[in-house]
């Protein structure tokens, strides 16, 4: 059994930080495969494998700081014979994973006085509200217990069957999956864009970086942020929901940051009240989010009080990005890379810094007019950044 | 800022004692010896004797006498040293702290603050290890919470000492050493409130102090069998927060209660009923305990890890309630 | 137990105006206590009713000798503290009534009297379960340097209990000025003093916590009130603790519900021939302060006051259902702030 230990990343590393785990119990790994995530005094480090084989079982849980050659976890190199589980070899064999395959626990015998057939209070509840017969189903719980799944099993319902044996990934595509064609099958989105000008916006923070310490320091994205809420203050119809054949406007602004996991998906928390939030608490409001998607500690507020979207893809690459709205939003602006371009400015050609926003709104909401007088809202709030 | 439990229950002590002017603390060795568990270390210095009180080996007496203060317009925080020995004051606090205000007919109000280390897992044998808070929280008229991290270490303090009636803090002694985050603010969440340390839809794990580690980190690994396990830290005792313990469930129609005292009559015994109260009709299993067995805590280390709820057992009782068919019917 | 005759020649007798408070505050208990056991016969009264008939001049003579601003901490054997601290007799009647006008709404009965505004603590239950209160009650005023001192009832039956001795400890200690007070009635519930106690002399157990203490004569109103006049002086000029033992007996049963089958009716008598009521009026009449008809005249206002405390107690309401579980906590901003 090969033991995956905390790597000394650097002579003055006594510690890190577990702070994820790509692998889990069960999966392959391969010599240099990322397998896990490690915060370090210099910041977070992905660290790999050095061996082929099976995770066997993980020593170390996410959040928890070990000195440098602690054992990690355990791989089981491909010619070893598993243990099967993932669990410590202390506790009884991990059930199975597959519900197609219903554990087959001893049935105790009962007189047939008693009979009597188990259901869970959730399952009887789903049975009465979809007129299942409890007596024509077998329960697949303890003692042959009819849980709620046995009443879903027998409902003929139209949703399609999920998936076997799904992981926390397979469950968020889904997720985004259904969000997305919801989206698409529901709203009819239109698209605008325009490109401008950050060069006033990157001097400034420039200079305010400069003059603060490296936790204070401002991201691009803040300001983005903030000026797009401050700009949808006059079109409450972009922060809004569409329902019962009208637009509601959400009062509060809430900008949902789309935020994408390093195991792949993407989660949106909401930062609260944008429009009423300072650059600084912004800045802190949207590590706190990212650290907090990234860790899975979201709270429920956090994806759920989103008013609007905000999408960038700037740092990957993307010149320009055209969302999909994601419901009941009415609208999602997206930011494309901040790139040097040859930009006329005052009848001379200079080389500035510009970026591409861009609105998908919905067209049952609001019209392009508005759209394009938010947009250049946007732009014309990032030339006087030390307003925002 | 990144303290350690032992030292964000020092700063909230500091900031309270150097802000009011009628806060004082009290107890046995808080002084010179700077707290049994050094939680008042260097404060002594810092306020001098009148507001860092040793006391003599008199539970019932300081701790009556902290009551007594309050009664005359004080804010006392009392230390008992340990939950253990809060049973030679369990007269004054029962009978007194509780009863005055409603047997006075809501005269008199006692603004004391006790705080207690509890629980076993030291190798301290049957008379140190005792997890009592649910006998607290039993008795209506004063108040019980359980801060779980440095950060509620820290903010449970100010808030307790904000609350016209006795508030008792029960901070857990392994928790001590353990470091966190230490926001500036107390943050959002009120003072009785739970909260949920880590979101999840298969199925609900209650938990309170010292056992919130030992949760979170069977949640972790439930995490890599796939089953989704949310986590709830209690936070208050009592009043408990109700709410968020029914919604949870609701969501995920199952839960695993987590609880350092003995099953009978225990807090886990109260919350399983508060579930059965108010959400029978979400449960798709039955609610399950995962408490400590029923022995006064021995002194051996390998019989004291066996009697105690560690995150193997809360896992054996999760992949149990979940059964092998987590996540299929969504 | 046999009564102590006066051991020091008793102090002279007070002027007109004070002779005629005390013995009228006396005859006001006895009156009181007398109407209550009757109420509690017919059934007005329930729970427990503790008397104190027979250790009036206790009440009277200690509780007169202490200011406004002085704390008292007392017992459940406490209408006659309670009524010579000034609270209204109706609001006491009708607090064993059970009534919403009582001192307590009713919510304590007989036991649980209490009067913030009087800096009347209760009314506590568990024998020696004030001592502690009193300890942090002379705490708070030391530590914001109020002149209060507490006063402290409490029984020969606490004197055995831990709460007693880390009380005199603890106010030693910190030297804090409390007046222990110790209402010797030589039974605790139905244990006589010397089967409980090795030391039967209460006032000798000052000394191990280097705590000042003397005896009284409890019988002896005149007596009391120059023994807590004198101890009270000694605290607020010292600082430090007092234990004062005044030597009484009940003359009812410990309870109502009590066949007294631990007592001789031979002793009772014994100790009935010192009634403090009679000690005083005697000597008032023998040394000419008051007449026989000023005498009688102070027990019709004692009936009377009685009788007007009886009709305010039928008077009052009964605390409604809905309120059952009101002031378990203070309600939000509703703290009330007692100095």
């Amino acid at each position: 059994m090969g033991e995956f230990r905390m790597p000394s990343l650097g002579a003055d590393m006594v510690a890190g930080t577990l702070t994820e785990w790509y692998k889990h119990p069960g999966d392959q790994v391969h010599r240099g495969d990322i397998i896990a995530a490690v915060d370090t005094d210099k910041g977070e480090i992905d660290i790999e494998a050095f061996e082929d084989g099976v995770l066997e079982r993980v020593v170390v849980g996410e959040g928890e700081k070990v000195p440098v050659g602690a054992v990690l976890a355990l791989i089981r190199a491909a010619e070893e014979p598993g243990t099967v589980s993932a669990a410590p070899p202390a506790a009884p064999p991990a059930p199975a994973p597959a519900p197609t395959q219903a554990p087959a626990r001893a049935e105790p015998s009962l007189p047939a006085s008693e009979k009597r057939v188990r259901v869970s209070p959730l399952a009887r509840r789903l049975a009465a509200e979809r007129g299942v017969d409890l007596t024509a189903i077998r329960g697949s719980g303890p003692g042959g217990a009819i849980r709620v799944q046995d009443v879903e099993a027998a409902t003929p319902v139209a949703e399609a069957a999920a998936p076997v044996a799904e992981g926390r990934q397979d469950r968020m595509r889904r997720a985004i999956a259904a969000a997305m064609a919801r989206s698409k099958r529901e709203i009819p989105h239109f698209y605008l864009a325009t490109t401008l000008d950050f060069g006033v916006a990157q001097a400034w923070l420039a200079e305010w970086n400069a003059g603060h310490s490296p936790t204070e320091r401002l991201l691009p994205a803040v300001l983005l942020l903030k000026a797009t809420a401050l700009a949808l203050r006059e079109y409450p119809e972009l922060n809004a929901r569409w329902e019962n054949d009208r637009v509601i406007p959400a009062g509060e602004i809430n900008v949902g940051v789309a935020t994408y996991l390093r195991g792949g998906g993407l989660v949106v928390p909401a930062l609260h009240q944008v429009d009423r939030r300072s650059l600084p608490e912004l800045m802190r409001d949207l590590r706190d989010a990212v650290q907090r998607a990234r860790s899975g500690n979201l709270r429920s507020s956090d994806l759920a009080d989103g008013t609007i979207t905000v999408t960038s893809l700037g740092e990957r690459g993307a010149d320009t990005v055209l969302g999909v709205i994601y419901p009941p939003q009415t609208a999602v602006v997206g930011f494309g890379a901040i790139v040097e371009r040859p930009w006329a400015v005052a009848g001379a050609v200079g080389v500035r810094p510009v970026l591409t926003a861009s609105l998908a709104a919905d067209h049952r909401a609001s019209d392009g007019r508005q759209g394009a007088a938010f947009l250049a809202a946007v732009s014309q709030l990032l030339q006087s950044p030390e307003r925002l | 800022m990144r303290l350690t439990y032992r030292e964000a229950v020092r700063t909230g002590l500091t900031q309270a004692l150097a802000s009011d002017p009628r806060v004082f603390l009290m107890g046995e060795d808080v002084g010179r010896y700077g707290g049994a568990y050094a939680a008042s270390k260097g404060l002594l210095e810092q306020f001098g004797p009148d507001r860092v009180r040793d006391t003599p080996l008199s539970e019932s007496g300081f701790v009556g006498a902290g009551i007594g203060a309050a009664l005359g317009g004080l804010r006392p925080i009392v230390e008992v040293m340990t939950v253990n020995f809060s049973l030679l004051a369990l007269d004054q606090i029962v009978n007194g702290a509780a009863t005055l205000r409603h047997m006075s007919g809501g005269q008199l109000s006692v603004p004391l603050v006790i705080r207690m280390a509890t629980g076993a897992g030291r190798q301290v044998a049957a008379q140190h290890s005792h997890s009592l808070e649910g006998w607290y929280a039993h008795v209506p008229g004063i108040k019980v919470v359980a801060p779980a991290t440095p950060h509620d270490a820290r903010w449970m303090l100010p808030a307790a000492l904000r609350e016209p009636d006795p508030v008792v803090i029960f901070e857990h002694a392994i928790l001590y050493p353990e470091e966190g985050e230490v926001g500036d603010e107390p943050g959002p969440l009120p003072l009785f409130s739970a909260c949920i340390r880590r979101a999840g839809r298969d199925l609900t794990l209650i938990a309170h102090g010292g056992s919130v580690g030992k949760t979170l980190a069977a949640a972790e690994r439930l995490a890599g069998d796939g089953i989704e396990a949310e986590v709830i830290d209690l936070r208050s005792l009592r009043p408990l927060d109700g709410e968020t313990i029914l919604s949870s469930v609701r969501r995920t129609h199952r839960a695993v209660l987590v609880d350092e005292g003995w099953r009978s009559g225990s807090l886990a015994a109260e919350v399983s009923a508060r579930i059965m109260e108010g959400a029978f009709y979400e449960l798709d299993a039955p609610v399950a305990r995962v408490c400590s067995v029923e022995v006064p805590i021995p002194y051996p280390k390998h019989l004291e890890d066996a009697a105690l709820p560690d995150a193997e057992r809360i896992c054996a009782a999760a992949r149990d309630l979940v059964g092998a068919t987590a996540g299929a019917r969504r | 137990m046999v009564p102590a005759e006066a051991t020091a020649a008793a102090p002279p007798v007070p002027d007109q105006a004070t002779a005629r408070t005390w013995l009228g505050q006396m005859l006001l208990i006895r009156r009181f206590e007398e109407k209550a056991a009757e109420l509690y016969s017919a059934g007005k009264i329930r729970g427990f009713l503790h008397l104190s008939i027979g250790e009036e001049a206790v009440s009277v003579g200690a509780v007169g000798a202490l200011a406004a601003d002085d704390n008292i901490v007392s017992t459940y054997r406490e209408h006659g503290h309670a009524l010579v601290r000034g609270l209204p007799p109706g609001a006491v009647m009708a607090e064993l009534f059970g009534k919403a006008n009582g001192s307590s709404r009713g919510r304590g009965g007989s036991m649980h009297i209490f009067d913030a505004g009087r800096r009347f603590f209760g009314g506590n239950a568990i024998v020696a379960g004030g001592l502690p209160l009193a300890v942090g009650l002379a705490l708070a005023d030391r530590m914001q340097h109020r002149p209060a001192i507490t006063a402290c009832f409490f029984g020969d039956g606490a004197v055995a209990e831990g709460e007693f001795h880390e009380s005199l400890n603890l106010a030693a200690l910190w030297k804090l000025p409390v007046l222990f007070l110790c209402e010797n009635n030589y039974y605790a519930m139905g244990t006589a003093l010397a089967r409980h106690q090795a030391e039967t002399d209460i006032s000798r157990k000052g000394v191990a916590y280097r705590i000042a203490s003397a005896a009284v004569d409890g019988m002896d109103v005149t007596a009391v009130a120059d023994a807590v006049r004198a101890a009270v002086a000694r605290i607020r000029s010292g600082g430090e603790p007092f234990l004062l033992e005044c030597r009484t007996y009940r003359f009812r049963a410990h309870s109502m519900y009590d066949p007294e089958l631990y007592r001789d009716r031979a002793e009772v008598d014994e100790w009935k021939r010192r009634d403090p009521i009679t000690l005083f009026t005697d000597r008032l009449a023998r040394e000419g302060v008051l007449g026989e008809g000023e005498i009688e005249q102070l027990d019709r206002s004692a009936h009377s006051a009685t009788e007007a405390a009886v009709a305010f107690a039928e008077a009052g309401g009964w605390e409604p259902v809905e309120d059952l579980a009101k002031d378990v906590y203070t309600e939000a901003g509703n703290a009330p702030d007692v100095p």
